[in-house]
């Protein structure tokens, strides 16, 4: 058995052997064992006992999440029940939910991705590791919780909410590594500062990650210097596994897929074409080792790009780049395509807003209107009128530029955006019938 | 110079209200306030008796509040006053920013300026003629 820096440092041909082996068995248990797998290789002509390279993976037909509704629940599972021992699900907010279905050799496989992050950050048995992700059917609860269990650390199983109490453990206990939303441990750190503490005193953490949501580099920053510990994304769906896909090395350049366990593909959303390394585009996964419900090309819907070259850790698994939005995000305003990812890129080029900030979208009649709410950051100077209409007006010359749609921005006051326990959110969209 | 408390409130109702609530909990006494206000939010500006502990109050109940200098200069109150001393500081080729006047008594009025690098120009000012008022002066 190699240990999982050794595995995280395994010379790259010999992780494309893993990976080819692998997808070859994931492509042949899906034909045999899932009737849906079946039908849809077949009509794509792709022939699974006929792969010789990962190449050959692009006859395959793409999976997506429709399909996945589509065979709610049991309908893509490739093992009997009886070998299923635990069930996740997406929170299904604008559909059917889908779900997410482990063995035990499944369940092993994502501590093990997950405690990775815990490796990163050079942690281990020596480790408390705060879990305030949500506990149940979202997969960041228990995926972290595994995670730190498989890294050897103390593990706390707090889940999300109840915030004070959160501070409580996390000063008494001596957290050192936390796992939550990234706007959650903004919350943290915010509760804790207006309780009158120092979270870079009174905390002993030196660890976070946090994933689940996108954000900022500046939201990062800001949640850095709160904490005084290092900020690490992850990424995961519960489509494939849960967190854990890949997650971010100390070097914070980019998240490293967990390339024996999944071969990923950027491609062109709207072609299916895949796209070579560095540019951006759809990300793509397959599972090399899946049992419970493996996924042939499921189409993410995220927009990353392979990240060329080597990491400076020194770790040889590619790295994907920070998430730059969803396909399924995208907005369109007046016919113009917005991803949020933009709107978040030029926020955090502005000083005197906070990092609290929201969309919303409302019809004029046949015309959409977007208002931008922000938050006039405590170290803003608006004492003159003039001050605040400046920045207003930057503001929205930088955001015409940027998105080619013209928005009108509102500075309000502090906490008037809410503040949500899981996820920020960052659009609010009021158009009717949509 | 005299320290002014500056509020951002959006026009909501209800607002201005709670602004002063927290004030007078505070036992924080005011004696001037003055609203700049645009579509959707509006600048409360206030003298008071403690402005330094008004940011904090304000700051615990979820307000953004700033102090800031002004100066305030004292003026007779009798028609003319604000002119004669608008023209002295046009002389002096001052920049006003902001401004608003109150009267204090019967004989003497009070006009309060924003003026970018005023420390600059408080001699300027006395020298023409004008008393400088400070915080303690105006309680």
């Amino acid at each position: 058995m190699m240990t999982q820096e050794e595995v995280l440092h395994l010379p790259h041909e010999q992780i494309e052997a893993i990976q080819l082996e692998g997808v070859k068995k994931t492509v042949i248990a899906c034909y045999e064992n899932v009737e849906f797998h079946k039908r849809a290789f077949d009509e794509a002509g792709f022939d699974p006992y006929a792969l010789e390279s990962l190449d050959d993976l692009q006859k395959a037909p793409f999976l997506t999440k429709q399909d996945l509704r589509d065979n709610y629940p049991y309908g893509l599972f490739a093992v009997p029940l009886s070998d299923v021992k635990e069930i996740h699900m997406s929170s299904g907010t604008t559909g059917v939910a889908t779900v997410g279905g482990y063995t035990q050799r499944d369940l092993e496989i994502w501590g093990d991705c997950f405690a990775r992050g815990i490796t990163y950050a050079n942690g281990g048995p020596d480790d408390i590791c705060h879990v305030c992700y949500g506990y149940g059917l979202f997969t960041g609860g228990l995926g972290a919780h595994y995670g730190g269990l498989a890294a050897g650390c103390t593990t706390i199983p707090m889940s999300a909410g109840n915030t004070e109490r959160q501070i409580r453990v996390l000063r008494e206990m001596g957290s050192t590594i936390i796992c939550c939303t990234p706007s959650y441990a903004m919350h943290i750190a915010d509760t804790a500062i207006e309780m009158g503490l120092d979270p870079a005193k009174d905390f002993s953490l030196r660890a976070g990650i946090h994933g689940a949501e996108p954000f900022s580099d500046n939201f990062r920053s800001d949640l850095e210097k709160k904490f005084d510990y290092k900020v690490l994304d992850v990424y995961g769906l519960t489509e494939t596994m849960g967190p854990g896909v890949a997650i971010e090395c100390w070097e914070q350049d980019g998240l490293h897929l967990a390339e024996d366990h999944f071969f990923a593909e950027i491609i062109d959303p709207a072609t299916g074409k895949v796209l070579p390394d560095g540019e951006w585009g759809e990300l793509v996964l397959t599972s090399v080792d899946r049992e419970a419900v493996p996924v042939v090309r499921y189409r993410t819907r995220d927009i990353t790009r392979i990240i060329p070259g080597e990491c400076a850790c020194g770790r040889t698994h590619r790295r994907i780049d920070r998430l730059h939005g969803r396909t399924d995000d995208m907005l369109i305003i007046r016919g113009v395509n917005v991803f949020p990812s933009q709107i978040e890129d030029v926020m955090k080029t502005f000083d005197g807003v906070s990092s609290w900030y929201q969309i919303e979208l409302t019809r004029k009649g046949s015309l959409d209107v977007v208002t931008l709410k922000a938050e006039v950051d405590p170290d803003f100077d608006f004492d003159q009128m003039a001050t605040i209409q400046n920045l207003q007006k930057r503001i929205k010359s930088a955001m015409k530029s940027a998105l080619s749609v013209g928005i009108e921005v509102k500075i309000v006051e502090p906490k008037s955006i809410p503040r949500s326990e899981g996820k920020a959110k960052r659009v609010v969209d009021l158009r009717e019938g949509e | 110079m005299i320290d002014q408390l500056t509020v951002f409130l959006e026009n909501k109702e209800g607002r201005l209200a709670a602004l002063c609530r927290v004030l007078a909990d505070a036992e924080i006494n005011m004696t001037m306030l003055t609203i700049a206000e645009v579509s959707d939010y509006g600048l409360v500006r206030i003298i008071c008796d403690d402005t330094q502990r008004a940011v904090e109050v304000l700051d615990e109940a979820g307000f953004r509040a700033m102090s800031s200098k002004v100066i305030a200069v004292e003026v007779p109150n009798r028609p003319g006053g604000l002119a004669e001393l608008l023209e002295s500081m046009d002389a002096l080729k001052l920049n006003i920013e902001y401004g608003y006047c109150f009267n204090i008594s019967e004989q003497r009025s009070v006009d309060v300026f924003k003026i970018n690098g005023a420390e600059d120009v408080l001699d300027s000012i006395r020298d023409a003629g004008y008393t400088l008022l400070t915080s303690e002066e105006l309680f």
